[in-house]
């Protein structure tokens, strides 16, 4: 492996003791040894189990919710209804004071996904709760379903979650996280190529080896304990404390020893219903996913929907980019609002584009709640800007790597979002890449450097348009085509880094000479 | 539910044990014996991370009847040394970072103590032959692979290798 500590001289002075050798996790001996401790192994007498019984409908009205039979089932002690939950709707984020609260832990007038919870029964063991949970009798009136983000957001769409009052949400009275920087319709007329490109991310279930779970205890003193394989200890202590109602230091969480979360093992879903279930049996009880719930119930990274839409000049460089992201949130929003954000911020990329314009909605739609998973939001972002980055190379008749190269940000330029970039390492890293791979790199993209040629013009905010609707946003607040995009004007371009070649144009591909592509949406499949 | 007598040794220790007649390995074992070192991914046979030895075979415990093992000999992953004297399995998973999460290692542990017995000399295809019924979602195998082959090379019994003879992931 190499280090190329000169790279960030300016920002770190210590001798990377750590990094670059082996070192042993403080937790292996007793991975290798069995004797580390997974939640499952906290087993305690008397413990109970609770069972789930679930929507079978993705959209139903709950006319009515019948316990009775469940509650005559052997080996029964408890069912939890909506009823017994102390604070009936929650939302995970607002922990960072991000509302509104939009999801029931048990459903009770409506359901909004398939495997949706109703109903909690807790029993002497797993299949005694599970059987008894197929005796939950409900009376569903079944509703339209919306599962597509574009569709949930035409006018007519069934309405998904009450507690937002539309299919999206809503971002400091803005329906989208916007990004907005330079004047990217001046950037399309500029550019002498306009490509427009739709990339669609399906939901990714973490599947750790483990399903998400814990036991929780009534202990001493009017405390409860709770051993839990959250990825978020203290997160979902206050999420359950919030849930029931209790001071937090009522809630003792042992946990720490996760078997596999990638972000699967943070929304918080069993620990405070094991919890309210300890508390009105006075018996532990256990809540785990099986590995079926765990694959359909557990919330999965979203489903990204991305249009890039990118202004790209014959000599490489990119002028303008103006992106639409549709963050699938599903039913409820757990972090999903988040991952939007996260999407927009990252929607540029590590490249310099003098002029960019995102939208990024949280949608959402009748499929099960999306959450936190492995980068969610930037994984999607970083699929769709480098199949993008190939398409334009391509068009422009560059080499992919030189290409990346070539926009990379260097020191001093001023990202989208308004920050200067600092210790950029892009560009070495591509070199570096190229150089493992045997890729050849001509000797003009060997010799740049982020630490030439940044800064100065790029350096600086560019001044906003005047006020309009903008690319995306026509007055019907619907998508209109960016106008002027096939019209060619010239003002000033923006400013090239030093050594962009002032000769000869690159070597064409067969695409390039189409000159100007229109959009390619609405050619695509939806 | 009819219940039936079952005799068997687990870990070097003789058992009688009382049984329902459906009663898995798994049950048995990890809900009753409090053998947690065996781990419950899937209960339906497809994560491996239940595996254990039975009369030197891998068997997944969650899809065996605890009635087919009268008069065996059963060994978990409690039966290898603990902190104080590791098996070089053992070792070879901590020095080649075999072990992330630690829910599947037990049972990889397992499926490879039982191909070392076999096959105390296995070609990289026959590791990858012996835990393909083993799920790993954190370390992607190739980690788990160094470390079976570095234990073979090791030579059979507990002598051990000098640990860290070769860096698995940096
Ligand atoms: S628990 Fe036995 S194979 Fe998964
Ligand atoms: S180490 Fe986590 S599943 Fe293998």
């Amino acid at each position: 492996m190499e280090f190329r500590k000169d790279l960030f001289a300016n920002e770190r002075d210590d001798d990377l003791n750590e990094v670059g050798r082996p070192t042993q996790r403080q937790d292996a001996q007793g991975h290798v040894t069995g004797r580390s401790r997974f939640f499952d192994d906290y087993a305690l007498p008397g413990m109970l189990h609770m069972k789930f019984a679930r929507s079978p409908h993705h959209h139903a009205r709950v006319r009515s919710l019948d316990t009775r039979e469940a509650a005559q089932m052997p080996g029964v002690v408890r069912i939890l209804t909506s009823e017994d939950v102390p604070k009936k709707v929650h939302t995970l984020l607002i922990l960072l004071d991000l509302g509104p609260d939009d999801e029931p832990p048990l459903a009770f007038d409506k359901v909004r996904y398939r495997g949706e919870p109703v109903a909690a029964v807790i029993a002497e063991s797993e299949s005694a709760a599970a059987a008894a949970a197929a005796k939950v009798r409900v009376d569903y009136e079944p509703l339209p379903a919306v599962f597509d983000v574009e569709e949930a957001l035409a006018p007519g769409a069934p309405l998904v979650n009450e507690y937002h009052g539309r299919n999206w949400y809503d971002y400091n009275g803005y329906d989208f996280r916007k990004i907005r920087f330079g004047d990217v319709e001046r950037g399309f007329r500029e550019a002498d190529h306009v490509v427009e490109e739709r990339y669609q991310m399906s939901p990714i279930e973490h599947a750790p080896t483990e399903t998400g779970g814990c036991i929780a205890a009534p202990d001493t003193a009017g405390r409860y304990v709770c051993y839990t394989n959250t990825q978020a200890l203290f997160f979902s202590l206050e999420t359950a404390a919030r849930i029931l109602d209790l001071p937090s230091n009522r809630l003792h969480f042992v946990g720490g020893t996760v078997g596999g979360g990638f972000g699967g093992k943070v929304d918080s879903v069993h620990e405070p219903l094991a919890l309210l279930g300890a508390m009105l049996t006075q018996r532990p009880v256990r809540s785990a996913y099986s590995r079926a719930e765990e694959m359909q119930v557990s919330s999965p990274r979203g489903a990204e929907r991305f249009y890039v839409k990118d202004g790209v000049m014959d000599d490489g460089r990119i002028v303008a980019r103006y992106a639409r992201i549709y963050f699938d949130a599903g039913a409820y929003s757990r972090l999903s609002p988040y991952g939007a954000v996260k999407a927009a911020a990252h929607m540029p990329g590590p490249y310099y584009i003098p002029n960019v314009w995102v939208d990024a909605r949280c949608v959402y739609t009748n499929r099960t709640p999306s959450s936190a998973m492995r980068g969610f939001g930037v994984t999607g972002a970083d699929f769709a800007l480098e199949v993008q980055m190939d398409k334009l190379a391509r068009l422009v008749g560059m080499d992919p790597m030189e290409f990346r190269i070539f926009n990379a940000y260097r020191d001093g330029d001023m990202k989208a979002h308004r920050r200067v970039t600092k210790n950029a390492a892009l560009i070495e890293c591509v070199q570096a890449a190229a150089r493992i791979a045997d890729w050849p790199l001509s000797e003009r993209f060997q010799a740049m450097s982020s630490t030439r040629d940044g800064g100065g013009e790029r350096g600086v905010i560019p001044p906003a348009p005047a006020p309009g609707p903008g690319p995306g946003k026509g007055a019907s607040g619907r998508r209109v085509p960016p106008a002027g995009a096939e019209a060619a004007a010239t003002t000033a371009r923006p400013p090239a880094p030093a050594d962009a070649p002032t000769v000869a144009s690159p070597a064409r591909s067969p695409l390039a000479g189409r000159g100007r592509m229109s959009s390619l949406l609405g050619t695509r499949r939806r | 539910m009819s219940h039936v007598t079952l005799d068997f040794r687990l870990n070097g220790t003789g058992r009688t044990e009382l049984i329902a007649g459906g009663e898995t390995l798994l049950s048995l074992l990890r809900h009753r014996l409090d053998t947690t070192s065996i781990k419950q991914g899937c209960r339906q046979g497809t994560c491996g991370s239940c595996t254990v030895i039975v009369d030197g075979e891998p068997r997944l415990a969650c899809i065996t009847l605890a009635a087919t093992c009268d008069g065996c000999t059963i060994e978990t992953a409690e039966s290898l040394p603990g902190p104080g004297g590791l098996h070089p399995l053992q070792q070879a998973f901590m020095d080649h970072f075999a072990a992330q999460c630690g829910f599947c290692t037990t049972g990889m542990l397992m499926a490879a103590k039982a191909l070392l017995a076999a096959n105390p000399s296995p070609t990289r295809e026959d590791v990858v032959d012996a835990i393909s019924g083993n799920i790993c979602r954190c370390t992607g195998y190739q980690p788990i692979i160094e470390a079976v082959l570095a234990a073979a090379g090791a030579g059979p019994s507990g002598a051990g290798q000098p640990g860290g003879s070769r860096p698995g992931v940096v």
